[in-house]
């Protein structure tokens, strides 16, 4: 092989791990919203990002049906309706069901996971057992080449940019906004927060639906790399899980990092050794540091 | 190797012919009318649910779950099949009434219910499962209460029953033939393996590196496997490029499959800069994958719905008018709609319902109205059947590029390849 080869597989390995990367984060923050700030055990993360996926296929089958010249320009606002579909279906579970259970975080885990079975259904009445897939704008397809021999997939460049946006808007409200001063004070101590006349049920259904919004956004963006089916959601909640428990529970900031670094083992070890194989090292040496250190790689700073 | 010496054909169709030409001169004189039904005491000796105008059969596969999305194909063609036998006149005069059972994907559950239609309906045959781990959930209570399935999907062989019917393809006859299509017409030498990790494509392969590595003299250049729903294909992918195989051969399942072809394309790997070969993408998976994911990418299957003899266009039109313009029709569920038409045909052969029997006539049956062409069951209750590559068409549909001259026999469990 000769070394400009080299060079560009570096490069595309390099792409690999980063995409990975930016998969898993956007994957794991609404659930880190949730999970962190409340302490909700959210079961039914996969179905709401399911939901966000099944809005982008709707919104490419009506373009493509009514308004075959909007094609390629329908997919953005795709995923701000997908960010609205799963926040209004997400502020709904909270005031039907996860409302009454906040005393109870276990239960909340069954409720969660009743919910998702139940959405599950409900996605297979609606669109049918069989998976989908939305019929994509050309400028996302194939592949960006600056050089012969170089392919840098567009649907990776496209997922990290969102994800980079995603996360600078998570970032600022949480720690610029009105609404992140209240989810933080909620979560530093919700008697006293009430205390100084926050409204923290309100809090807590807003922080929720936003939660589901972005597990929406990612849903919606993953479309670009897989298929739909009703228990889409089932292969993305492991991986989501992973990442934010990994990361230390309450931090935001955590689930980057243990992003990025699961993200990197995977791809790597996946390079110098079988997919199966990697997968087993990247979760032995998971479980080899939770047990080292079971509150995950940034330590919650939540007074218990 | 699989394909037989013209000579043995002959002597064997001769025969099956000289065979089924008797059982229609038999059948005709046991039942020269409508009106005249055997009696049920005679076609029924061991209390399966035999009625008089009536006969009970089972259908057993996931409606719900993670399976549901490729059995419900399976589903449709069996039911259809059954539609159509009941619109001629049913099954030794009798009306073939369907039970309905939901392994909801779990193969627990798969067991329990079989063993429900087996004990407690006393079917006369059942018709279901799609995975093997279904199917191996279930075998063992069929063996034991003495029950007759018939199982749709392509496989990895190395199983035989005289309770099970295989209508679908068995590892070798989907491999050796397309892996020396490959070879002699694609002039492939090198070979990329990729699968699932499970049972089947991991047995699958094993079989293609045996033939190509001792019998094509060829060369594997790797050979992957990644967890079932796995979505992250990149680093592989990087890999297939710096082995440059000739040839991808890909058995890759579910919702990882359409990762991979995204991921394919996405990474500048098309059809025009490199050829790829699968055992797993009939038109079923292509409607996930998107036709512009996969054209020009090659299929090995026995079925493809563009076939466009006779049989065929009769099936998808009459598949289309009950289940819409919209639906596909991939390899296996033609194979489902072989299941009812081949016990069909064993039980008026035989004369009786009684699973012995129908065991017993079921080689040597000859379905001339399949879809996929005419085939007949071997002795190991597979089915002869011709293998066929289809090329994969921007509509999701496939072009049929080449189909094996023979029907090719069926040899579950293979010498030299274990």
């Amino acid at each position: 092989m000769s070394p400009s080869e080299l060079f560009n597989i570096v490069i595309m390995q390099g792409f690999a791990g980063f995409s990975l990367f930016s998969v898993l984060l956007l994957m794991g923050l609404g659930l880190a919203i949730i999970f962190g700030q409340m302490g909700v055990i959210n079961m039914a993360h996969g179905e709401f990002m399911t939901i966000g996926a099944y809005t982008i296929y709707l919104a490419s089958h009506l373009s493509e049906t009514f308004a075959p010249g909007l094609m390629p320009y329908y997919f953005p606002p795709a995923i701000l309706l997908a960010f609205i579909a799963a926040f209004a279906v997400g502020w709904l579970a909270e005031w039907l069901l996860i409302r009454h259970l906040y005393k109870r975080p276990l239960d909340t885990l069954l409720a969660t996971w009743g919910l998702s079975l139940g959405m599950q259904q409900v996605f297979r009445s609606t669109f049918g057992p069989k998976e989908v897939s939305p019929t994509l704008p050309d400028w996302l397809l194939g592949s960006w080449s600056p050089m012969a021999g170089l392919d840098i997939p567009i649907n990776g460049l496209f997922v990290m940019a969102l994800t980079l946006v995603v996360c600078a808007v998570v970032f600022l409200a949480m720690f610029r906004s009105r609404w992140g001063l209240r989810v933080r004070a909620t979560v530093a101590n919700r008697a006293m927060a009430n205390a100084t006349g926050i409204d923290t049920r309100r809090t807590d259904r807003i922080t929720y639906a936003i939660g589901c919004g972005i597990a929406g956004m990612a849903g919606a963006a993953f479309t670009t790399i897989g298929s739909t089916g009703p228990t889409s959601g089932s292969l993305y909640i492991v991986d989501a899980f992973l990442v934010v428990t990994f990361g230390g529970a309450a931090s935001l900031l955590g689930t980057i990092a243990s992003a990025f670094s699961i993200s990197q083992v995977q791809s790597i070890a996946e390079f110098f050794l079988t997919g199966s194989m990697a997968k087993v090292l990247t979760l032995s040496l998971i479980l080899l540091i939770l047990m080292m250190r079971p509150q995950g790689l940034f330590a919650s700073k939540v007074r218990r | 190797m699989q394909s037989k010496s013209p000579d043995q054909a002959r002597k064997f169709s001769a025969r099956t012919l000289l065979c089924s030409a008797l059982s229609l001169v038999l059948l005709a004189s046991a039942q020269p009318g409508f009106a005249d039904v055997p009696p049920t005491a005679k076609v029924n000796t061991t209390g399966l649910a035999v009625a008089d105008t009536e006969v009970t059969v089972g259908q057993l596969h996931s409606a719900t779950g993670t399976m549901a999305i490729s059995e419900t194909g399976s589903i449709q063609a069996e039911q259809l099949a059954i539609d159509q036998i009941n619109a001629m006149g049913g099954v030794l005069g009798r009306k073939v009434k369907v039970i309905k059972e939901d392994g909801a994907s779990d193969w627990p559950t798969f067991a329990e219910k079989s063993k429900k239609l087996l004990v407690n309906d006393h079917v006369a045959a059942v018709f279901g499962c799609w995975t093997s781990a279904s199917r191996k959930a279930v075998l063992p209570i069929f063996e034991k209460e003495n029950g007759m399935l018939y199982y749709p999907t392509f496989y990895e062989g190395l199983e035989q029953s005289k309770n099970v019917v295989y209508t679908g393809q068995e590892a070798t006859q989907q491999i050796l033939w397309s892996l020396d299509w490959a070879k002699n017409e694609k002039k492939a030498k090198s070979f990329f393996l990729i699968g699932s990790d499970y049972i089947w494509p991991r047995t699958s392969m094993k079989i293609a590196r045996k033939h190509i590595e001792n019998f094509q003299k060829g060369k594997v250049v790797g050979e992957e496997y990644y967890p079932l729903g796995n979505t992250n294909f990149n680093s592989l992918i990087n890999k297939i490029k710096i082995a440059k195989p000739d040839v991808i051969f890909a058995a890759v399942v579910g919702g990882s499959n359409v990762a991979f072809y995204k991921q394919l394309k996405a990474a500048g790997i098309t059809a025009d800069k490199q050829m790829l070969l699968t055992l797993s993408v009939t038109e079923d998976e292509a409607l996930g994958i998107g036709g512009e994911n996969l054209a020009g990418f090659y299929s090995s299957m026995k079925y493809f719905e563009s076939l466009t003899n006779d049989n065929n266009k009769k099936f998808v039109a009459a598949f289309k008018a009950k289940y819409g313009p919209k639906s596909v029709i991939g390899d296996v569920t033609q194979a489902a709609y072989l299941g009812p038409w081949i016990w069909k045909a064993a039980v008026e052969k035989a004369g009786s319902f009684d699973v012995d029997k129908v065991a017993a006539a079921t080689p040597g049956i000859e379905v001339k109205i399949a879809p996929e062409g005419y085939v007949k069951v071997h002795q190991n209750h597979h089915l002869w059947s011709k293998a066929r590559i289809g090329m994969a068409q921007a509509d999701g549909q496939f072009k049929v590029v080449a189909e094996s001259p023979e029907l090719i026999e069926p040899n579950p469990f293979p010498k030299g390849y274990q």
